[in-house]
């Protein structure tokens, strides 16, 4: 349905015995997005992705992918999908993997010339499309998944960890591939515990522990500091007691330290000390890196 | 349609490997090895033979090797068939496939057909070799031939359907073994219930029964061996009197009718286990 979200899920939660895999995850990912799903090994990314995809299926909650109700086939028509256990049939060769996918996905037979050779181009296998898959290295086999993954110009692209067997150059062009997907307006889901890989291609995050959500927002919103640093001449002694209504107020030499500020309050701070009679030189609000943040939330610092 | 997709991908995975080459490669030996041993048995120098004593001698041959046959199919489907499903699954072949707009029925379907054609692609051209080579070295042809293809490739679908079935939850080779054990004993209990028609036991003949209808196996080959058997050899075994009756090289009569529903029945009842099973497992 043109107008749904990419995905959305309420409550979805899987138990593997006593094991919680996710818990109550509920979520809306916008069409056009990047949206990366960051979390430690072992924190449910995985387990999220396959009962998006009806792989598994969940305990209790709800979902959809691209307006149908997960689990159902329909909802998989639109979707391409990247496992993070990446294995494909040893005794094919890359362009025979992808003409399988193809008649998978449905799609039209006079197109599959064209669909292959492009995601063998994509992904850096131009070369190698008569190989069989079973003489590929790790690199080479992840590479052919995504080729697997953007065929029939999918709307949503689920993306499990894409990079993991991928050299540095190789994680690169899958940086740039994302980025171009991203101009396309397809969607991407993509799951990573690559903070830089996050950071550097998702509009939209949300970082997950022990199978629960205890993040979620634009990189801006996730990474907004509640610390600004201000060069300040001119302010009388006292009025520090008229700026703590602002945050707890630190005032060294010419800097002044506030803490525990509304960001978007900054600039009524600086009226304020204008307001004093001090003159302002520079204001330096102060942003977390994803990674403080990452383990901050994670409780490991 | 996408079951067509699996079964023709199945299919070119079995050609592909290397076991299905060694196989067809061992058994043309087999069969060439067979037909000169006939030919050699069939023309004792020291004693020539009646026609009628040849016959009798070279269709209980032909019985045996038919046994190889029957053998070799049920092994081959049962090593084939398990880990196809559950192999896909435990290497994450699977995750790739069932993501995309496929549904469980149609990929265990796939799977199912694309073995099925697998035996026969092996087992037709192998046993038909078979049957034409001793024509031409002893001028003799079984009186069924074509119904003797049809048990041995309906009783390596039989034994396949299992496996498949239990494959949806246990390890290939967990399922593989299982299969082949209950093949054994479906076996044994053909045996079992032969000796209970002859000597008049109730209680082993219901055990045959039941056997011949929990695993049709037993059956078909039981049927195989009908297919194989001139007349003048059921006539001579019969006349023997009843103690021959249980040996599992014999069968007076071939599979009724109303038997073979049953393991059609059966098939599509396993198949229908397997989808069900598979359906509701997590990949």
């Amino acid at each position: 349905m043109i107008g749904s979200p990419a995905i959305s899920t309420r409550d979805l939660a899987k138990r593997y015995g006593a094991i919680q895999a996710l818990a109550g995850l509920t979520m809306t990912i916008p069409r056009g997005a990047v949206f990366g799903f960051l979390g430690p090994n072992g924190a449910g990314k995985t387990t999220a992705v396959k009962l998006l995809l009806g792989l598994a299926r969940p305990s209790a909650g709800e979902g959809e992918l691209l307006g149908q109700p997960i689990g159902e086939r329909s909802s998989r028509r639109r979707v391409g999908y990247l496992p993070e256990l990446f294995r494909y049939q040893p005794w094919l060769n890359a362009r025979e993997v992808l003409a399988l996918h193809c008649e998978l996905a449905g799609i039209d037979r006079s197109a599959w010339p064209r669909e292959i050779e492009d995601a063998l181009a994509v992904v850096g296998l131009a070369d190698r499309g008569s190989t069989r898959v079973g003489g590929f290295s790790k690199g080479m086999q992840q590479r052919l998944g995504l080729g697997v993954a953007l065929l029939g110009d999918p709307e949503l692209v689920l993306l499990d960890e894409p990079t993991s067997a991928l050299d540095p150059v190789g994680r690169h062009d899958v940086r740039e591939i994302i980025r171009a997907l991203r101009e396309r307006g397809m969607t991407v889901f993509l799951n990573s515990h690559l903070l830089s890989e996050v950071e550097q291609v998702c509009d939209r995050v949300a970082i997950v522990d022990q199978g629960r959500v205890v993040a979620e927002g634009t990189l801006a919103e996730l990474l907004r500091g509640d610390t600004v640093r201000l060069r300040v001449t001119d302010l009388p002694r006292d009025a520090s007691l008229a700026l703590a209504a602002f945050g707890a107020v630190d005032a060294e030499d010419e800097w002044l330290t506030v803490r525990g500020i509304d960001v978007d309050r900054i600039p009524e701070l600086v009226a304020a000390i204008v307001g004093q009679g001090g003159r302002v030189h520079a204001v330096e609000p102060r942003h977390e890196s994803l990674e403080d943040r990452f383990l901050r939330l994670l409780g490991g610092a | 349609m996408l079951t067509l997709t699996i079964a023709r991908l199945t299919v070119i995975e079995m050609l592909r490997r290397r076991l299905f080459l060694v196989l067809i490669g061992l058994t043309l030996l087999v069969v060439l090895l067979t037909t000169w041993g006939i030919a050699q048995v069939a023309s004792t120098p020291s004693r020539p033979m009646s026609r009628v004593e040849q016959i009798a001698v070279v269709s209980q041959l032909l019985i045996m090797v038919g046994f190889m046959f029957s053998f070799t199919v049920a092994f081959s489907a049962v090593f084939a068939g398990a880990p196809s499903l559950s192999g896909d699954v435990e290497s994450g072949t699977a995750l790739a496939i069932l993501a995309r707009p496929i549904s469980r029925a149609e990929f265990v379907l796939g799977k199912w057909l694309g073995v099925v054609i697998t035996i026969i692609v092996y087992s037709l051209p192998t046993t038909a070799l078979q049957l034409f080579l001793v024509d031409r070295v002893v001028q003799y042809v079984p009186p069924h031939p074509l119904e003797f293809l049809f048990f041995i490739v309906a009783e390596g679908v039989v034994i396949l359907t299992l496996a498949i079935a239990i494959s949806t939850r246990l390890a290939g080779m967990v399922g593989g073994v299982v299969a082949l054990i209950l093949w054994g004993v479906a076996w044994i209990g053909g045996i079992v219930g032969g000796v209970g028609l002859a000597f008049g036991n109730t209680t082993a003949t219901h055990v045959g029964t039941a056997t011949r209808l929990l695993l049709p196996t037993d059956g078909m080959w039981r049927g195989a061996v009908w297919a194989l058997e001139p007349a003048s050899v059921i006539a001579a075994i019969r006349a023997a009197g009843s103690g021959a009756a249980d040996s599992p090289f014999f069968a007076a009569e071939p599979p009724d009718p109303l038997y073979l529903a049953w393991t059609f029945g059966w098939i599509a009842a396993f198949l229908a286990i397997a989808i069900w099973s598979f359906d509701r497992r997590e990949i």
